[in-house]
């Protein structure tokens, strides 16, 4: 219908607006998929889906989904897959384990060396990929089972903890309120003024950009809209967590990387080479882009990022069990594609990835906080997955 | 007679692009109708309107077939009536055998069992008919481009064709294939069905069209009947571009400076069959300001050749030097032949070339981002400058740089590349079929562009099937047969029965 009707010669500008819907659907559609969402979970909880303790504890909670989703997104828009995620993120946390409780090694040596591990088992399996050509499913299979099984022998089956307090920081501790306000927290309330500053600040030179460029640009409705709606939703979270502990470490490293990641993807040569890489490898590999040392640092990189998670989740349990980490991979990799990639590479996004681990993070929470079991969990989870990317798909062809 | 197909008032608009305006085209049964006209007028999607692949409601106007007006909401529909269609690219499953392709999705089947005799019996009464000698079981991943092509016809036939649509069938066919396949559309001509076909190339097309309609940015400008008037090549360029154009090839001046590239004792054997020699001693050398052609037949080894030396892409136990501007440099990777001042267009644009879903701009800054950005932070506006000017300089049909590329026409895809590899700025820039599917004026622009690059000292290799325009384009020529470079003529002494000649005789 849209074409008929430009076709005629229509160019007024509802046409103009309904076109540039009818192209970014899948944007908006996930900002407006999380707000719904939130708002269906809020109405059902009676309101304590965004009381200040549950937005506290849906950071901490999501945390490390939304940390690894940032690796598995270069992972996937490379066009590979990490299997193993979730176990290595277990296997660092046991090995953080045995280091503090067990070997008394100081925290600000251990963090570091999980680390390292973390990139060297990232290494391993992405040698065999890059260097060797084997499918990334076949060889982070193998590293599933293989890390899942290293925990289990490295804690001998038990839990190992408690941590000392140092350590626990690393995902409970809260930014002190510089103002010396105390409560409501002064940081909190600072820091999200400065974020919504930030943003449409971004926002607008984006678009002077665009202008200048003779890019397709936003119609300004939208843009007033989007950046009202999203200013409002940082504001209300930044009041909320101000009114409880302030901002949780974590939300602040959570944050910080994701504008890392989000702008080296976008704007360095690095990232537009990894998208090459997945759009197409072979032309990528004839514009002289080295496309095997690419993978082999889009696996480090998701090594350094599951042990980084893997810290972040012991810390929050306080112990490591053998059970940590268990099937996780497949809510991050269900976040990357409700986030808009594609299976066969070279598109997605980081704040993508980033709403769509929020979308399954507020549904964990929300359906824990109504109390529904957890074999009705994962089958709505199933399908919200599916639907996400079953609306991919329609649009895509509704547009070819 | 009423016509057998009548297409009236044709329109068709994809976002910002008006592709076709009111098009009307009429072909009679039994002839033979060419469609030409300059990339990205609109041919391949008229004809992509006629199949159904865009659905009757996404355009405006009417199909009116065999006195019917016909609404084909697929590609099952218009098949179903004898409309079948050739695309500009291939569609055959490359691993699976011939005669799994010609019958796949129209499996010879009981019961969704299916009957490999009759499958193989149909088929070679098939490969007979289009003069393929090749056995039913064959991979189609084995044969050659042409042959392919002779598969996809194979295929039109076994769907009982009453038309059938090729879109630039010849284009990246050699001059024997092409000529077997003209003359197989002259039998099926013989035989009843009525054919449209797409080219660029048109002394074929004077060859074999009946008619010919000439479309020019979405209208036809004119149609011609070669049965009762005189159809001129000149006439028909003169339609296609708008202007006459009293020459195919701009002037060139020769001037062939100091050696700038040279290959030495180049061996190269075959990825797989690790016992195979491709590339046998090859020695050549490219000097300033000189465009060097490497004539030979298709699977002579021309590309490999090429991509051999362009960091390794092809082969392995790669042997030999590179030496460039007399000092020996490594070319083991691509990016360190780049640096070395090499650049290659491929000529499988679609899977080599470009990444199709990504802009125009992101493909053309691609292989020198460097150059847009500092410290590894890409400048967007420096981009877009960079392929603003690209899209001027090499007349890229497109309403903004930021259109994905598989968007665009074949022909204007082709200047991408170009342009990504222009702005690679090398010193030797290796050309493997540049003018394939390109109109004769982008030929022209083309042509343009190689003239100026020598003006300014660079080398040009240039590989191509199209014997006349080597001879219009080149100061030298080798030829390659078998892996060999069997002989080298300048220019003036060049001719295609000398070339031929020396591949014959070895
Ligand atoms: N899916 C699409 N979306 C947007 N624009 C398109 C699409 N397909 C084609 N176009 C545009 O429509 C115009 C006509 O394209 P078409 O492929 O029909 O050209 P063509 O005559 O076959 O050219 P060529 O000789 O290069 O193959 C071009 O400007 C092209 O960019
Ligand atoms: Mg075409």
């Amino acid at each position: 219908m849209e074409t008929a009707q430009a076709a005629e010669g229509h160019t007024g500008k509802a046409n103009g607006i309904g076109a540039y819907l009818a192209k970014h659907l899948r944007e908006y559609g996930l900002l407006f998929a999380l707000i719904a969402i939130m708002a269906f979970f809020q109405i059902v909880t009676d309101g304590t889906l965004l009381r200040p303790v549950n937005i506290t504890n849906l950071f901490l909670q999501n945390s490390y989904i939304i940390i690894m989703a940032l690796g598995m997104l270069v992972v996937i828009v490379s066009g590979n897959i990490d299997l193993s995620v979730g176990s290595v993120m277990g296997f660092i946390g046991a090995l953080a384990a045995v280091m503090i409780v067990e070997l008394d090694l100081p925290v600000y040596m251990t963090i570091p060396a999980c680390l390292i591990v973390g990139m060297g088992i990232g290494a391993a399996q992405g040698y065999f990929v890059a260097y060797w050509k084997i499918p990334s499913f076949i060889v982070t299979l193998a590293g599933m089972l293989v890390f899942r099984g290293l925990s289990l022998w490295l804690l001998e089956g038990q839990s190992v903890g408690p941590f000392p307090k140092s350590f626990q920081l690393l995902s409970t501790g809260f930014i002190p309120d510089i103002f010396g306000i105390g409560r409501p927290n002064g940081t909190a309330l600072a820091a999200g003024l400065v974020a919504v500053a930030l943003i449409i600040w971004l926002g607008v030179r984006d678009r002077t950009h665009n202008r200048r460029y003779g890019m397709e640009l936003e119609p300004p409705a939208f843009f007033f809209v989007r950046n009202v709606i999203v200013a409002g939703a940082l504001l209300f979270i930044a009041y909320k967590l101000s009114t409880f502990r302030g901002l949780p470490n974590v939300l602040i490293s959570m944050v910080l990387l994701t504008v890392i990641y989000a702008f080296v993807t976008e704007n360095t040569t690095l990232g537009r080479r990894i998208y090459a890489l997945g759009g197409n490898e072979k032309a990528a590999k004839l514009s002289g882009i080295k496309t095997e040392r690419l993978t082999f640092l889009a696996f480090i990189n998701m090594g350094m990022l599951a042990a980084l998670a893997g810290l972040i989740f012991a810390a929050r349990l306080n112990t490591a069990t053998p059970k940590a980490g268990f099937a996780v991979e497949l809510d991050v990799i269900a976040a990357v594609f409700i986030g808009g990639a594609s299976m066969s590479g070279g598109v997605g996004k980081i704040v993508g990835a980033v709403v769509g681990a929020f979308i399954m993070g507020v549904m964990n929470n929300g359906m824990s906080i109504m109390g529904i079991g957890i074999d009705y969990q994962q089958v709505i989870k199933g399908l919200v997955l599916l639907a996400a990317v079953f609306f991919d798909v329609y649009n895509k062809q509704k547009q070819g | 007679m009423t016509p057998l197909l009548e297409m009236r008032s044709i329109t068709k608009t994809f976002p910002g692009v008006k592709a076709l305006d009111a098009v009307n085209l009429s072909v009679a049964e039994g002839e033979i109708h060419a469609l030409v006209g300059e990339n990205g007028a609109g041919k391949s999607t008229l004809m992509k309107v006629l199949s159904g692949v865009y659905p009757a409601g996404s355009y405006d106007g009417e199909i009116h077939y065999d006195g019917h007006l016909a609404s084909f909401g697929g590609i099952k529909d218009s098949e179903s009536v004898g409309i079948i269609i050739i695309h500009q690219e291939l569609a055959l499953v490359p691993l699976l055998s011939i005669a799994e392709n010609l019958f796949l999705g129209n499996e010879c089947a009981r019961n969704g069992v299916v009957n490999w005799r009759e499958t193989f019996q149909r088929t070679e009464g098939l490969l007979r008919k289009v003069g393929l000698a090749e056995t039913p079981s064959t991979l189609v991943d084995s044969l050659g481009v042409g042959k392919q092509q002779l598969v996809e016809i194979a295929k039109a036939l076994s769907k009982d064709v009453r038309l059938l649509i090729l879109d630039e069938p010849t284009a990246a066919l050699s001059e024997s294939d092409s000529q077997a396949l003209l003359d197989l559309l002259l039998e099926l001509k013989a035989h009843g069905v009525t054919s449209i076909i797409i080219s660029h190339k048109l002394n074929e097309v004077r060859r074999i069209a009946d008619s010919v309609t000439v479309i020019r940015d979405g209208a036809v400008i004119s149609t011609m009947d070669a049965r009762t008037e005189d159809i001129t090549e000149d006439r028909i360029v003169r339609d296609m571009v708008g202007r006459d154009m009293a020459h195919r090839y701009p002037a060139r001046q020769r001037r062939a400076g100091e050696p700038l590239m040279e290959v030495r004792n180049w061996n190269v054997w075959h990825p797989e069959h690790s016992d195979r020699q491709v590339i046998r001693n090859a020695n050549l050398t490219v000097r300033a300001g000189e465009v060097v052609g490497i004539a030979g037949l298709m699977g002579s080894g021309r590309t490999e050749l090429a991509m051999s030396i362009f960091g390794r892409s092809y082969g392995r136990n790669i042997s030999g030097e590179v030496l460039m501007r007399g000092k020996p440099v490594d070319v083991s990777t691509v990016d360190r032949a780049i640096g070395a001042g090499l650049a290659y267009v491929t000529e499988d644009r679609k899977s080599l070339g470009l990444i199709l879903d990504e802009t125009i701009e992101r493909n053309i800054t691609l292989a020198n981002l460097p150059a847009v950005s500092g410290r590894g932070v890409i400048s967007e506006a420096r981009e877009t400058q960079v392929a603003e000017k690209y899209r001027e300089a090499m007349n890229i049909r497109t309403p903004s740089v930021f259109q994905k590329v598989v968007n665009l026409s074949g022909g204007n895809q082709q200047k991408v590349v170009l342009s990504k590899w222009l702005f690679a700025g090398p010193d030797v820039l290796i050309l493997d079929e540049p003018t394939r599917g390109i109109d004769v004026g982008a030929k022209f622009e083309i042509y343009n562009i190689i003239n100026e690059l020598s003006a300014e000292g660079k080398g040009v290799i240039m590989i191509s099937s199209e014997m006349p325009e080597m001879l219009g384009m080149c100061d030298r020529i080798y030829v390659m047969n078998e892996g060999a470079l069997v002989g080298e003529m300048p220019a003036e002494e060049a001719s295609q029965e000398r070339i031929m000649s020396l591949i014959v005789r070895v």
